[in-house]
């Protein structure tokens, strides 16, 4: 009985998720002595610390460390996404302050609970056992709930959180009931091993048990990267929660459900890939199309985003269904290039916000490219950016998507890709028309553009634009990174 | 110098780093430098006019690594022949003109209408210049936004109608293509091919049936752009709606995108699938060329008359081109350039007009003539390149298409196209007459100046190239025609494609280096051969 045995324990390959595990903690305890008008000090406080494990995530570079006997482990593919997270949550933080400072709900306890939830993230990405992952997942959706609600004055904030919570908690028992079904069927909650016994199967595919563990867990996934038809709670979630929530909540979950769902289909399940290829398949073109076609017609731009953001899932699941290097490479660089497009674009929506979420239309960005050249060059390029337009990261990220959908032979995949690409373009395009082609006498006099929004405005610029002109910066590691998995 | 074409193609963008600089409200220093861009431009693009040697070869090419990841090899991989030459000579020609033509019909937002000017000169030189088709389809791509923000923001009152219209059309085209350009690029892989560089694929022998598809999404990419009919609606929205320079720059150069990508890709790499829907496409040619010319007979505005005339020489365009022989094809690609002359000519002096009177509509003006003589001299002398009056450009390129189409299989397309040529007659003179001829009743037309300096200035060379082009278009001819020879012996008829294979392939270049350029040829530029010739061509005689 190896319970008992306390075996020898590596800690090198969690060190980032116990670095800001302690900082949050110590957080925590100096937010008691923090006056209410200075919380923007545990921001820079917990933004140097990102920076900080950022450093650590990337000095395990290139390692290949398996601990806690073989149920967490450091290799590229994690330390990839953990770089995702970082980077999420860094220029979320980035933004809170300001935000929270004019919504009054500026409690210290925001940068703690964002680091637990990177830590969560984190041990999904790392975990190469179905119970760490699970762990991991329930840290990071915890902290998301709070997260969602935080605004507690706010009736729509508090709805978001509720709702997140009902539908999360929902959507974690289908991934659990999965996870025990696979357990069942192979006797290990094991990846590697779960690899190994269905490879022994002399047809997994009519092992009922199986499929239905594997299609349980999908199902969890589909929830927690919001795939249609899994996606209802997301408009209302990501409109409630308060604005640099939604762009964490948008950028960095959703990749950390990519990397769970990632190794447990590729690493655990390749046996079946067809069978649960014929699945992503249906879900990716569900998942663009009901993206692209309510996005269409909203006006609130946060609910435009967010249903923007179900059409990017669906971006991803193309990559997922093809399964290949090409497509899943894909994934990880359009996942970071993401990070940096979507949450430039939310800053900038927090900075045209008013108190209460007001002027938060897509009307209320008339005559903004008047009044705020360099901003509106800015929004105009995540924009794009989210169109797929080149030269930006955005289009390289859904070129290697949908190439990997047409090496593995979904022509038609990658053409309702591309049409709901086109489609997408519309609702971007509505933005820019406002900002540039409507007059307005608005002076956006309220705006302020303080430092920490300025460089988050300034590092997404980068980060959307410099991988869309040199791409093999970010997609030679993006390859190495799924090499190992 | 080796790398001459990326100077050129990338100097406006140092034009647009010195325009960040320049504080907003200083809108004379904005445009000055602005035209001193795009002069520079051109004047660093002569050499390339002039060094270029009479083959088929591609010249001043450069090949560098770009992106290397997974299945896929990108290189910054430019050079031109024969073909895009000229279209390259054209854009950086054109340019200037454009500029100057917004001297004073943009006073708003200067600075960021000179940014977008200069950006689009980058992107379209970029796109005629790429021999790398990932390279190429992001300047396809690029070339979208400068156009977007051009039309959306200083255009008429239908423009952000207008803007949305020509961006998603095109990009519905594009994304397609982008599709069949990733299909190609893995049937190259398994052909053995490790990068993006367009040449090689030229010899990717696919079955009939994936070149079908894969030509049907190129074409439609590049149908838009021409614009063929039917999928010509978006034209006339963005050229009403377009500032002066806008329309300009989309009927001299972006149009040419469109015809330019089927001589360059879609005919050459699906040779087979191109022969099979040569009638089709002929058909929607010829549609083109009768129906838009019907259209403009009836417009009330001068501009959207002009858009329309734009459909029906374009028509004459591809009708050239599918002919697959030296002469349609040769003079496809001197109506190319002689479309973005005249045409150009043409919005610049509608834009003239409407600077004056805020109106385009016909019914509005009436014996201009005797009010402004010098405009009614080069309005008629750009109406009659329009039409193709012999001694004009225009007819130069009309009748080499006309005579390549009739010899080769659409001689029936040939005979009902060639009324186009009378149709377009028509429509011209009548609205040159009912504009600058009659009475000069309307009090409002009768205190109009006539051009001054700075818009003869605009108009002299293209009246010039009017003419040099007319008269002795040989070099010009010359030049082409060693890419062109290739070109038909790319696309040779399926009967002959055995043959083809055994001549062709010593001739396309295997390795892509550099290409040491002599010094260029002294008497090649039209400018200097002025004596009178009569239409030469050196496929005649054959």
């Amino acid at each position: 009985m190896d319970m008992i045995i306390i075996p020898a324990v590596n800690f090198t390959p969690i060190l980032p998720e116990i670095f800001l595990s302690v900082l949050a903690m110590v957080l925590l305890l100096i937010n008691v002595f923090v006056p209410g008008d200075r919380k923007a000090y545990l921001g820079y406080l917990s933004f140097f610390g990102i920076v900080a494990t950022g450093v650590l995530v990337g000095a395990g570079w290139g390692g290949h460390i398996e601990s806690f006997s073989g149920s967490v482990v450091l290799d590229n593919f994690a330390t990839f996404f953990k770089m995702i997270f970082l980077v999420a949550a860094g220029l979320a933080v980035l933004i809170s302050d300001q935000y929270m400072e004019r919504e009054q709900c500026n409690h210290g306890e925001l940068y703690p609970l964002i680091l637990f939830c990177v830590v969560g993230m984190m041990l999904m990405a790392s975990g190469t056992d179905l119970m760490t992952i699970f762990l991991g997942l329930e840290v990071m959706s915890v902290s998301l709930y709070v997260l969602a609600g935080f605004n507690r004055s706010n009736k729509k904030s508090n709805e978001a959180g509720l709702k997140y919570f009902l539908l999360g908690a929902f959507s974690t028992g289908f991934l659990l009931y999965g996870m025990a079904l696979t357990y069942g069927a192979t006797g290990t909650t094991r990846i590697a091993k779960i690899a190994a016994t269905v490879g022994q199967m002399t047809l997994p595919s009519t092992n009922i048990m199986l499929v239905a563990g594997m299609l349980l867990m999908l199902t969890g996934f589909a929830f927690k990267v919001a795939a249609a038809p899994f996606h209802m709670w997301t408009p209302d979630v990501y409109e409630g929660a308060p604005t640099p929530m939604t762009a964490f909540m948008s950028a960095g979950p959703k990749a950390a459900g990519f990397a769970a769902a990632l190794r447990i289909f590729l690493v655990a399940l390749p046996t079946l890939q067809v069978e649960w290829s014929q699945v992503f398949w249906i879900l990716a073109v569900l998942t663009m199309t009901v993206g692209n076609i309510t996005a269409l017609r909203q006006d609130n731009i946060k609910r435009m985003l967010a249903y923007s953001s179900i059409a990017h899932a669906g971006y991803a699941l193309v990559g997922f269904a093809a399964g290949n290097p090409t497509g899943t490479a894909g994934i990880l660089f359009y996942m970071l290039s993401y990070a940096f497009m979507n949450i430039g674009a939310f800053a900038i929506i927090i900075l045209v916000g008013k108190k209460g979420e007001a002027n938060g239309n897509v009307q209320d960005f008339a005559g903004f490219g008047v009044k705020h050249p360099v901003l509106a060059v800015a929004m105009s390029i995540f924009l794009f950016s989210l169109a797929g337009m080149p030269p930006t990261a955005g289009f390289i990220g859904k070129f290697y998507l949908f190439s990997g959908a047409i090496q593995k032979g979904y022509i038609w995949l990658a053409i309702i890709g591309v049409l709901n690409s086109a489609a997408s373009v519309y609702y971007y395009l509505r933005v820019m028309v406002y900002m540039y082609m409507k007059d307005s006498t608005e002076e956006f006099d309220w705006m302020q553009v303080t430092a920490p929004m300025a460089l988050c405005v300034a590092i997404s610029v980068a980060g959307s634009l410099i991988p869309g002109i040199v791409p093999s910066i970010i997609l030679q590691f993006a390859q190495q990174a799924i090499k190992l998995i | 110098m080796s790398n001459l074409l990326s100077l050129t193609t990338f100097l406006p963008i140092l034009g647009v780093l010195l325009l960040l600089f320049i504080p907003k409200d200083s809108k004379g220093t904005l445009r000055n430098v602005a035209l001193a861009t795009t002069v520079v431009t051109f004047i660093v693009s002569l050499p390339i006019m002039f060094g270029f040697q009479s083959n088929a070869e591609f010249q001043f090419v450069e090949n560098i690594p770009w992106i290397s990841a997974g299945p896929f090899v990108m290189r910054y991989f430019v050079g031109i022949d024969g073909i895009s030459l000229w279209l390259v000579i054209l854009t950086t020609f054109i340019m200037p003109i454009a500029v100057l033509s917004t001297y004073t019909a943009v006073e708003e937002k200067v600075k960021e209408y000179m940014i977008l000017l200069l950006l689009l000169e980058t992107g379209m030189l970029g796109a005629f210049i790429s021999l790398d088709m990932f390279l190429f389809y992001i300047f396809w791509e690029v070339m979208l936004i400068p156009m977007y923000f051009m039309i959306g923001i200083w255009g008429g009152k239908n423009r952000i109608y207008a803007a949305v219209k020509f961006f998603i059309y095109t990009m519905v085209g594009s994304l397609l293509m982008l599709v069949a350009l990733i299909y190609l690029y893995f049937k190259g892989v398994e052909a053995g091919f490790t990068n993006f560089g367009l040449l090689q694929f030229f010899n990717l022998q696919l079955p009939l049936a994936t070149q079908v598809w894969l030509f049907l999404a190129f074409a439609l990419a590049f149908a838009i752009k021409v614009p063929m009919f039917p999928l010509h609606t978006w034209l006339p929205d963005a050229h009403t709606e377009a500032p002066t320079a806008g329309s300009v720059i989309l009927a001299a150069i972006l149009l040419k995108m469109g015809t330019y990508g089927y001589v360059r890709f879609a005919i050459p790499l699906f040779p087979e699938a191109a022969h099979k829907f040569a009638p089709l496409i002929a058909t929607l040619a010829v549609i083109g060329i009768i129906y838009a010319a019907l259209v403009a007979m009836v417009q009330e505005d001068v501009k959207k008359l002009v858009a329309y005339s734009s459909v029906a020489h374009l028509g004459f365009v591809m009708l050239g081109v599918f002919a697959f022989n030296v002469e349609g094809i040769t003079g496809g690609l001197l109506q190319m350039i002689n479309h973005g002359v005249s045409t150009g000519a043409l919005f610049l002096i509608v834009g003239f007009i409407y600077e004056r009177r805020h109106t385009r509509l016909i019914t509005d003006f009436g014996g201009l003539s005797k009010q402004m003589p010098i405009f009614a001299t080069i309005f008629m002398i750009v109406t009659f390149s329009s039409i193709g009056l012999p001694g004009t450009n225009g007819f130069v390129g009309e009748f080499l298409v006309l005579i390549g189409a009739f010899e080769s299989e659409l001689r029936w397309w040939t005979i009902i196209a060639s009324s186009g040529v009378i149709l377009s007659a028509v429509y011209m003179l009548w609205m040159f007459q009912r504009v600058m001829f009659g009475e000069l009743d309307n009090p409002k037309n009768q205190k109009l100046a006539d051009l001054n300096a700075r818009e003869i200035v605009i108009m002299v060379p293209l009246i010039v190239m009017i003419f040099v082009m007319g008269i002795y278009p040989k070099p010009f001819i010359d030049k082409m025609d060693p890419a062109i020879k290739k070109l038909v012996s790319q696309v040779r008829p399926l009967s002959m494609s055995a043959q083809k294979m055994s001549e062709a392939q010593p001739s396309l270049p295997s390795g892509h280096t550099g290409i040491e350029m002599p010094a260029g040829h002294p008497g090649m530029s039209p400018e200097t051969d002025s004596h009178a010739a009569p239409v030469a061509n050196p496929h005649e005689a054959k």
